[in-house]
């Protein structure tokens, strides 16, 4: 009788495994829910396209198995959004870390986020640079310790959902990696909905935030997400933030409708153009 | 009175690959029937891995496999032509 | 293959440098464009954006340079042609991104129109200063092909050629204009699009099971993948092995690495263009490219009025350099004269060919206007005493 493969297997490089990430770090957390939400929602591995950045998270497209490009230190949105513009039949799904993302990729997440393009973000939130030891990240809660502000952070730390809605994100939500069931309905929910979507997933870094800030290991990371996460289902962003060692408000708290880049530019050209104005294939049945 | 001493037959089973396990304990702590444990023994790596102290609770949900950083383990539904899939709908 | 007729405009025009590169890079097939303003390069992205829409294509102004050089580089992989625009600064932003596309060999064409440096410098006034950093401006070991055209027609013919080395090849190339060039409005014929040369991209005829997307054959140039169609291929800036997956190590870096830089230095000849002027019994050999391959064009007239054997050599493809021609000129030379618009770029490279065999000479001049033939004469007639 045949063992059974985990049913994940098709979605991973399964000749790259076991993977480099750390025990309990929340990042291979984030795969597999990944892989489960195509697996549930059928969606054709093909018909995806995975961007990442530089980072424990940007590693996450060398192991899934789909065309996927492992770019620069904060430049997977736009790379996207040029992938997406020559391609927009493909889902393309964008996985970075917080540092990666709103640090120096800030700027090219605000402007994506403005236009609406048509890319899904997934952005894990480890409150650290983890990959490079440790340094301070632009979400790393006020006081936290970190290699580059050893006597704690001194900076106001922001707020991801909030800052990607009021970019203009069509879908912004946070769950944590104790959320693996709400994570996984999510990033169906993103593979399917039209716009920038914005998933932030609180995540463990066992070896760095964790170990460095005295907060146990990876699995008390955990069980401190079951226990402080506090259900907001479509709260007010601008009420999310994170304390440290707090509670930590989860949820969906945008989803709403806004025509796409490619969409809009139809509109605009189609108008101002008329009959000459072809109209380019926006990826987007309504 | 015969019924109630009759042992059940698990529901699910588990499937674990102790070599690429980095020993976690996600799977241990969430599966909600608590049918896992920490191996005494190392594999490898020398990470313990999981094994199924209490088989028969299983009943095949999958959690641990949901959280498995490593997918190195899952469980499935035993007596079912295909899984099901584990949406909350 | 020939040119797709819907982004050739056909005809005898009257276009500045910029509007014509605009215009070549629609006749090579470029149909997704990024870009973000600025001086003087900023005409060749404003007509692009009116133009794109009209031959079915998209351009988009991105917030930012460093988005623009790397968008290019996701809609090539989505298997569009695709070309950026920028002026020094910006191309400074640029450079991280000219070093992914060549360590992934993106083909990419990056337009440099160069004006007054450093830093902000002289934003509506031509320079060269920027030769240098095209070949070099990005960390770490990798070649590229940059080309300098020296009229509207060149912006409009070169540009062409660009795209076609940047397929052959799989690397970015530099198309250096500069604001002359860009600004100088001149006659440009656009020929109809049976008469263009397009290089198709080559894509791998392997099944996705047995494709290694950064294996070679003796061109050293693999073959790309389509998306979307199972091959499931990664793309990574980290050294890598032929699967495109990561690999640490020296060994990986050798094998990688070396065919990288070999793909263009052990195939110079099949890149190098140049173009001669007199220089069959050139006494004195004068070096010149871009704008400045012209004023000195109008300084030979004059030598050889004044019976002085002066020759130029022009190369139109700057990186490579062209070594071998230029070793044999001016091994038959008295004098090597190298006129750039900067304050000594490529005469570094002309002095290395060289090599101490004929002495060599510099004109430069800082950049924001051009030079004056008569002063490059007056050189001329000294080294030819």
């Amino acid at each position: 009788m045949n063992q059974p493969r985990n049913p994940v297997e098709p979605f991973l490089r399964m000749d790259r495994m076991p993977h480099i990430w750390c025990p309990g770090c929340g990042i291979g957390v984030v795969v597999n829910c990944f892989a489960r939400a195509m697996l549930e929602s059928k969606t054709d591995i093909d018909s995806v396209q995975v961007v990442s950045g530089i980072g424990c998270t940007g590693r996450i497209a060398g192991y899934l198995r789909m065309d996927s490009y492992h770019t620069t230190h904060g430049r997977a949105i736009p790379f996207a959004t040029g992938l997406k513009t020559a391609r927009p039949d493909m889902k393309v799904v964008v996985f970075s870390g917080d540092g990666d993302l709103v640090a120096i990729g800030g700027n090219h997440l605000i402007h994506a986020a403005r236009r609406n393009v048509d890319i899904k973000v997934i952005c894990v939130n480890n409150f650290t640079y983890g990959m490079t030891g440790g340094q301070v990240a632009p979400t790393a809660p006020v006081e936290s310790l970190a290699t580059t502000s050893p006597f704690g952070v001194f900076e106001q730390p922001f707020n991801l959902a909030f800052l990607a809605d009021s970019a203009g994100a069509v879908y912004v939500a946070r769950w944590t990696t104790y959320h693996v069931r709400q994570l996984a309905k999510a990033m169906r929910e993103v593979l399917q909905k039209p716009g920038f979507c914005f998933v932030e997933v609180i995540a463990p870094c066992p070896t760095i935030y964790q170990r460095r800030n005295r907060l146990g290991d990876a699995l008390d990371a955990m069980k401190f997400y079951k226990e402080q996460s506090k259900l907001s289902e479509g709260a007010d962003t601008r009420a999310l933030d994170i304390p440290m060692q707090g509670p930590i408000p989860v949820g969906r708290f945008v989803n709403r409708d806004r025509p796409t880049l490619l969409e809009n530019m139809n509109a605009v050209l189609g108008k101002r153009l008329g009959a000459k104005y072809q109209p380019y294939p926006t990826g987007v049945t309504r | 009175m015969v019924e109630k001493d009759k042992p059940k037959k698990p529901k699910g089973e588990v499937h674990i690959n102790r070599e690429v396990c980095k020993g976690c304990g996600f799977c241990v702590e969430f599966c909600p029937s608590h049918v896992l444990a920490l191996d005494t023994a190392f594999n490898r790596k020398g990470y313990h891995p999981p094994v199924a102290a209490k088989p028969e609770a299983c009943n095949g949900c999958n959690l641990c496999g949901l959280y498995c950083p490593d997918f190195a383990i899952f469980g499935v539904r035993l007596g079912k032509v295909e899984e099901d899939s584990d949406d909350e709908g | 293959m020939k040119a797709d007729p819907r982004g050739v405009l056909t005809g005898t025009h009257f276009l500045d440098g910029d509007h014509a590169c605009c215009e070549g890079a629609l006749a090579a097939g470029c149909r997704v464009a990024f870009g973000y303003p600025i001086t003087p390069s900023t005409e060749v992205v404003e007509r692009i954006s009116s133009r794109l829409p009209e031959v079915g294509g998209v351009f988009l102004q991105m917030e930012d340079e460093i988005a623009s050089s790397i968008a290019i580089q996701g809609a090539v992989w989505g298997g569009a042609r695709s070309m950026t625009v920028s002026s020094g600064p910006g191309i400074s932003l640029m450079m991280e991104h000219v070093g992914l596309a060549a360590m992934t060999e993106t083909p990419c064409v990056f337009v440099n129109v160069q004006r007054g440096g450093p830093s902000t410098g002289l934003p509506t006034l031509p320079g060269q200063a920027d030769m240098m950093q095209a070949r070099w401006g990005s960390h770490g070991d990798y070649e590229i092909i940059a080309i300098a055209p020296n009229s509207p027609q060149e912006c409009f013919d070169l540009v062409i050629h660009a795209f076609n080395l940047a397929e052959r090849f799989r690397v970015p190339v530099m198309f250096m204009m500069d604001e002359s060039v860009g600004h100088m409005t001149e006659k440009v014929v656009i020929p109809p699009a049976e008469q263009i040369e397009i290089e198709p991209r080559r894509f791998t005829t392997d099944p996705p099971e047995k494709y290694l997307p950064f294996a070679a054959g003796p061109d050293l140039v693999p073959p790309m993948p389509p998306v979307g169609k199972g091959y499931r291929f990664h793309v990574t800036g980290l050294t890598h092995d032929e699967r495109g997956y990561p690999v640490m190590s020296a060994e990986a870096q050798e094998k990688l690495v070396r065919r990288l830089v070999d793909k263009i230095r052990t195939r110079t000849d099949e890149i190098t263009q140049c173009q001669e002027f007199m220089t069959e019994d050139a006494e004195v050999l004068l070096v010149a490219y871009g704008i400045t391959s012209r004023v000195v064009q109008r300084t030979l007239q004059l030598a050889r009025q004044k019976g002085i054997k002066a020759g130029l050599f022009r190369p139109v493809v700057v990186w490579p350099f062209p070594e071998k021609r230029l070793r044999e000129l001016a091994q038959k030379a008295k004098a090597v004269v190298v006129v750039e618009l900067n304050y000594g770029q490529i005469v570094l490279e002309v002095e290395r060919t060289v090599c101490g065999c004929t002495p060599v000479r510099l004109v430069p001049h800082g950049g924001g206007a051009l030079h004056d033939p008569e002063q490059v004469l007056a050189v001329v007639e000294e080294v030819a005493r």
